[in-house]
């Protein structure tokens, strides 16, 4: 049963059938198969956090959750964030207006991560970010910018509710 | 790297998850939460034949109350037990502990059994549950036994369970009246696993002795330790600082610590110590809060 099997995956509210082999990661199903390179993989063994995508509306490593195990369920990744008109979402214009990045590898992680963060406590002190964050791993420019970015979202956010995107 | 290829099954019953296990032995290893067992593949530092998912199963995920404590579902994630109001109300060490490991990511998916039938000599969870004196329920086509934590573990990431056993409950006393508990380690960095960590439970009598002690630590040797001489040393003693530190000496007796990249076994001693008197110090605070006659305070 190493063969090929066929799943389906809701991915950013589009549904997708598609053979995958079992040990096909969901990072390389989501990048490779469904061409979504929003997904960045780093370390591929869940230090980094760069891979992390939405798992029915939770937080999950990619690189450490097989394809299969995504089937009949909902994944969420960082191109759902974006308007489909372009417009970001108020996370990625803190992240912009604050130098969160700089070469942007990861991101698409910390991204993620900020939008689970900022669900479940909307207005959280510099330690619950770091703690949040933890598990992310930026290597250009140490947490500073990171931490004002996602305390910059949170007010954006608070300001404005309805900029949530659906998961 | 890329995972091995195996085959993989999703068991929708336990029996069904069983059968698997017994037809596979030693060829096949559990997928709970995968936050240990996926790195080992994708790394290939492991390749079973087989991978049997338990994430289609809907049992054993519950955080109830049994005898004063809870029992666990053994697949219940880690961020559920983190979240649990029973646990923080009945067993705030398990709380305290959850939260050391991994980040919240990981928590998600990690399970609270996946953590201690992977037995990581360094993982929080094992040494938390060994303080506690819980035990575990293991399940096979053959039947079910009940494991006491401190037969648990048997040496580095190896455990008493059979290949074809699977945990499915994890059963935790309740604690006395005017019990603190502290859990502290140290790590490089938030949510790595402990160089060393100290789980700790200090019961006070009503002249504010220590009337019970557990200590039990992880990360100095190839599983969880408990501390007995400590605990003996501590029994019926007025835990001021200096006690505690006497005391906290005595760590050196139970544990034989590894050398790593990260520190020297003698550095790993010196630490457990410390690590010990903090744990031993915190809980005593807590269970002085916990009394009437009040404390130390929080």
């Amino acid at each position: 049963m190493s063969q090929p099997v066929q799943i389906r995956v809701t991915v950013n509210q589009t549904e997708h059938a598609a053979l995958v082999e079992p040990r096909r990661l969901l990072s390389d199903f989501l990048r490779e198969d469904l061409g979504l390179t929003g997904t960045h993989v780093g370390c591929e063994h869940g230090v980094c956090g760069a891979c992390t995508v939405l798992l029915d509306g939770e937080t999950v490593r990619s690189c450490l959750t097989f394809a299969i195990q995504a089937d009949g369920r909902s994944v969420t990744t960082v191109e759902a964030l974006a308007s489909p008109d372009g417009t970001l979402h108020p996370i990625q214009d803190a992240f912009w207006e604050e130098h969160g990045l700089q070469c942007g590898f990861c991101t698409p992680g910390f991204l993620m991560t900020t939008y689970e963060l900022l669900q479940t406590n909307p207005a959280p002190t510099v330690d619950e970010i770091r703690d949040a964050i933890a598990g992310n791993l930026c290597r250009c420019t140490g947490y500073q910018n990171i931490v004002k970015a996602v305390q910059s979202a949170a007010d954006k956010l608070r300001a404005a509710p309805a900029a949530q995107p659906v998961s | 790297m890329k995972p091995p290829s195996f085959e993989y099954h999703a068991p929708r019953s336990v029996d069904e998850a069983l059968t698997r296990l017994s037809e596979h032995g030693d060829a096949a290893k559990l997928l709970a939460g995968g936050q240990s067992l996926v790195p080992l593949l994708n790394l290939r530092l492991a390749a079973p034949e087989v991978l049997v998912d338990l994430n289609r199963l809907d049992t054993f995920a519950g955080i109830d109350a049994w005898d004063g404590g809870l029992a666990i579902g053994a697949l219940a994630r880690q961020s559920a037990l983190e979240r649990s109001n029973l646990a923080r109300e009945r067993l705030p060490l398990l709380v305290e502990a959850t939260r050391l490991v991994g980040h919240p990511t990981i928590r998600h998916r990690g399970t609270v059994g996946g953590s201690l039938a992977h037995a990581d000599p360094a993982a929080e969870l094992p040494a938390a549950m060994l303080a506690l004196d819980a035990s575990f329920v293991a399940r096979s086509t053959r039947g079910e036994r009940t494991i006491a934590a401190a037969d648990f573990f048997t040496g580095y990431l190896t455990t008493v369970l059979a290949p074809d056993e699977m945990l499915s409950e994890i059963r935790v006393p309740g604690v006395p009246p005017d019990t603190g508990a502290a859990f502290v380690e140290l790590s490089r960095r938030h949510g790595d696993f402990a160089i060393c960590g100290a789980a700790a439970l200090v019961t006070l009598d009503e002249r504010g002795h220590c009337d019970r002690v557990r200590l039990a630590l992880c990360g100095v040797g190839a599983g969880p330790v408990r501390a007995q001489a400590v605990e003996a040393a501590l029994h019926g003693a007025a835990p001021r600082p200096e006690a505690l530190e006497s005391a906290a000496q005595r760590v050196v007796e139970a544990i034989d610590p590894p050398a790593d990249v990260h520190g020297s076994a003698a550095y790993r001693r010196k630490m457990a110590v410390i690590m010990a008197r903090r744990a031993l110090a915190l809980a005593t605070e807590r269970a002085g809060a916990a009394t009437p006659a009040g404390g130390s305070g929080r």
